[in-house]
């Protein structure tokens, strides 16, 4: 119940990133875990599908109380955001047509672009390292917006020689494949 | 009602593209919500997307109102357990031999390899979205504007995006 409160408190009250609130909230107030164990959850969550938040809670619930944890977590942190949006949808429903609301929409439409944008500039900055990164982001985003290949594709296609171009090299490694 | 199969399949499917972040199946979640199935407009998705970021707690609750307008509450539950489900699934086992496989030096190489595909599939998702949102020199302002004061200053980009509803309202009010 104290993890369900926790995450759900963290659901309810982070606007913008979550990632700081999660963090502020998990490892300063709560002490569930340290700053290294966090960002250890942090590069797991990223690696894997689905949301970093949504990752974090199962893999951190699942440390503190198993698969109870986990479930408490996730739908303590998806819980506040779910019941806003649903109001939000029923809202936009009826007055989704008026003209002061479509020149707000555009307006709120526009400004996520650029946040959006300045989300992936900024994890841009802190993992790509090399040319070669940034040939497979290319590579990645004409696949998907130029010849229209499907996201699964992309992933799969693109994901395994990316891998492969980081394939392990040292000696145990040699021996292993 | 007979809608729910639909519903659950698709956002079962896409929850596992969202490598990265939830933009990563942007494109996807746009060929299937608007094109396939037809349950929304591009418009509907992108302004369902951004008004999302204003919300609390993880940024993908957009979801949300597409299952609700398909199938009401019972669509909304849907909506949300298959995309949340079989993710956290996923996660909960890899979490548990994630340590066990420290010494597996594909992990690495895994983890290098996908961090510059994942934000070529964000970028992918956001030029999507952008087709959409971005339509005249004023709304590439409108975007520009957040990006920069974004990657300049520590603001919570919440109140960039209401800062963008204030202006759309200014600027695009009489048209």
């Amino acid at each position: 119940m104290e993890i369900f409160n926790g995450f759900l408190l963290i659901g309810a009250t982070s606007f913008g990133n979550i990632v700081p609130y999660l963090r502020d909230g998990l490892v300063t107030k709560r002490g569930w875990i340290d700053d290294n164990g966090f960002i250890e959850l942090m590069s797991i969550s990223e690696t894997l599908p689905g949301l970093n938040a949504t990752n974090i809670a199962v893999l951190l619930g699942d440390r503190l109380q198993g698969v109870a944890g986990s479930i408490a977590a996730l739908v303590g942190v998806c819980l506040p955001g779910a019941v806003v949006m649903y109001l939000a949808g029923i809202a936009y429903h009826i007055h989704g047509d008026r003209p002061f609301v479509t020149a707000m929409l555009k307006g709120v439409a526009a400004a996520s672009t650029g946040l959006v944008l300045a989300t992936i500039v900024q994890l841009g900055q802190k993992s790509l390292t090399g040319i070669a990164d940034f040939v497979l982001v290319v590579v990645t985003v004409v696949a998907v917006n130029r010849l229209h290949l499907s996201v699964p594709y992309a992933l799969l296609g693109v994901g395994s020689v990316a891998i492969l171009w980081y394939r392990p090299r040292n000696e145990t490694s040699t021996r292993r494949s | 009602m007979k809608q729910l199969p639909a519903l659950a399949r698709v956002f079962a499917y896409v929850s596992f593209l969202t490598v990265g972040g939830g933009m990563a199946a942007f494109p996807e979640l746009k060929t299937l919500t608007v094109d396939v199935h037809q349950w929304l407009t591009i418009q509907q998705l992108i302004h369902l997307y951004s008004v999302g970021q204003l919300a609390p707690g993880p940024k993908m609750m957009m979801i949300v109102p597409i299952g609700a307008w398909v199938a009401g509450v019972a669509g909304a539950v849907v909506v949300l357990l298959a995309f949340y489900g079989p993710t956290a699934l996923l996660t909960l086992i890899v979490g548990r031999v994630w340590n066990r496989l420290a010494e597996w030096p594909w992990r690495t190489s895994i983890q290098k390899g996908l961090a510059p595909v994942s934000i070529g599939l964000l970028l992918a998702g956001s030029l999507t979205m952008a087709k959409g949102a971005v339509t005249n020199w004023m709304t590439a302002l409108i975007a520009l504007a957040a990006l920069v004061i974004l990657l300049r200053r520590p603001v919570n980009p919440a109140i960039l995006v209401l800062g963008g509803a204030v202006v759309g309202v200014l600027l695009f009010r009489i048209s």
